[in-house]
């Protein structure tokens, strides 16, 4: 479980950047539904916390493919591999992310 | 249309592709390649693909799975020779032909040569083998790089070639590299990550020869100095191939010529992606490659042009550490506004600006150099405006 943030300082239409390995994108969407996502672009090297939020959707800033932050599937070409979602939980007014194990390890 | 035959398994030839099925198509699809080569992505070619960051199974536009979905006779390795008349028999390599009733242009641009650079050490980057032989070449120690060309695909290059490394010079013909794409001042900034990079320009002076008996070594400028080289890449630019085209009735000048809706002279032959003089105007970019061909393939099915290509240029840059994108229609004579971050002497900040392009009171045009968000933001306004003005002469 790591720490991201304070609530309040991720206002909603808003996404953070988690320098995990690999790094996490964590969103707040205009609903205020809080998700997490790896934070590279399956398709080439963008971060999707750049990204455009749209409900849940981002669209990559670098090629315009559109992920669906609930499964992490692409939604669009150029992308044709999801990326992998995390949880995110808010304990004492603080976001969480809790990493999901990485593919091919044990855990 | 029972069948259709794409020209070119690149990019926009995937795509077109996609396109006819996705649009119903169920008749034979036949994709005709002249590289080896299953559909990939050239841009990784010369960044992380050429520093070794990312593979060649990284490159795959599309895999197995989708191959068999779209159900298409794949001829690579195969070139084709000429088109008929009628556009109605695609000539082969070899003499063979297929008898089809629509065409896809696909064909791409080539790299375009300079004499004398069949010396063993000159290389050009385009296609997957270029990048491959330049790749190991660059794996063999240190060694002095010489880039021919200060436009993209030579800054590109230079910048990998400098991160592994290597002793590099850019060689520029114009007193200033991308001035026609991003104008005088906003290219002067640019042009300022060579320095950042390690990497000397050398401008306004042409390149008189190669030198070198069976390998190169050196590169003698016009202006009469030499550079030593063990490796010389030539990117002076892509010329569109329609050589095979020469025999058929279209209409051949820097490119296939097409309306706004990407259909040649004859309406059951469309074109798309560097190849397409689209409405007068060939872009060389991944985006409009893209996105052509959502269009051109319903006019194709639709027999004549029912929609048209309207889309925002929009190309990025990725060298020395920066990514550079750009989108939007500027003119000569547009002012320039720093909107973020700040320039100091014409060298750009480490953490990047953003440029607006003004004309008239308003955007034309957007650069970011590392702000990916206020860029995004730029970009959907100058698309929603061009949108807009074009849904206003309806309304009167």
């Amino acid at each position: 479980m790591i720490p991201v943030c304070r609530l309040e300082d991720l206002p909603q239409g808003e996404s953070v950047r988690v320098e995990t390995s690999p790094p996490v994108a964590v969103f707040r969407t205009d609903e205020g539904e809080l998700y997490a996502i790896d934070d590279t672009c399956t398709h080439q090297d963008a971060s999707l916390s750049e990204g455009w939020l749209e409900g849940c959707l981002v669209e990559c800033p670098l090629h315009a493919a559109s992920f669906d932050l609930r499964t992490g599937q692409p939604t669009c070409l150029p992308a044709r591999r999801p990326v992998r979602t995390h949880r995110v939980t808010v304990d004492d007014g603080v976001v969480h992310v809790h990493l999901a194990a990485q593919e091919g390890t044990a855990a | 249309m029972r069948t259709v035959t794409v020209v070119g398994a690149s990019l926009s030839g995937l795509y077109a592709a996609r396109e006819l099925r996705a649009q119903g198509f169920d008749g034979r699809l036949v994709i005709v390649g002249d590289e080896p080569h299953r559909p990939y992505d050239r841009p990784p070619l010369s960044k992380d693909f050429l520093t070794g960051r990312a593979d060649e199974d990284q490159l795959a536009l599309t895999d197995a799975e989708e191959t068999g979905e779209l159900d298409a006779e794949w001829l690579l390795g195969t070139r084709a020779r000429g088109l008929d008349a009628r556009g109605r028999t695609v000539l082969l390599d070899g003499g063979r032909t297929v008898s089809t009733d629509g065409v896809v242009i696909a064909t791409g641009a080539r790299a375009r040569r300079l004499p004398g650079d069949d010396l063993a050490g000159v290389h050009t980057l385009r296609t997957l083998d270029d990048a491959r032989a330049l790749r190991t070449e660059l794996t063999r120690g240190s060694r002095q790089v010489v880039v021919i060309g200060g436009g993209f695909i030579g800054a590109e290059t230079a910048s990998s070639c400098a991160a592994l490394g290597h002793t590099v010079t850019v060689v520029e013909a114009a007193p200033l590299p991308l001035v026609p794409q991003l104008g005088a001042e906003m290219a002067a900034v640019c042009a300022a990550l060579h320095r950042r990079g390690g990497v000397d320009l050398i401008t306004g002076t042409g390149v008189a020869g190669l030198r070198g008996t069976v390998a190169v070594t050196a590169v003698e400028l016009s202006d009469g100095r030499t550079l030593p080289a063990d490796i010389v890449i030539v990117g002076i630019g892509a010329t569109p191939n329609t050589g095979w085209l020469a025999g058929s009735t279209l209409a051949l000048h820097d490119g296939v010529l097409c309306d706004d809706g990407c259909v040649t002279s004859l309406p059951q032959v469309v074109a798309v992606g560097d190849v397409a003089r689209v409405g007068g105007a060939r872009a060389e970019h991944w985006t409009s490659a893209t996105e052509q061909p959502r269009v051109a393939v319903a006019n194709l099915l639709a027999g004549h042009t029912t929609r048209t290509v309207r889309s925002l240029p929009y190309f990025w840059s990725d060298q020395y550490g920066a990514r550079i994108q750009f989108a939007g229609r500027r003119q000569d004579g547009d002012t320039v506004r720093i909107t973020e971050g700040e320039l100091t002497d014409g060298t750009p900040p480490e953490d990047g600006f953003l440029a607006l392009y003004e004309r008239n009171g308003r955007t034309t045009a957007v650069l970011s150099m590392d702000r990916p968000r206020p860029f995004m933001r730029a970009r959907r306004e100058l698309t929603r405006g061009e949108s807009e003005a074009r849904q206003e002469p309806a309304a009167l």
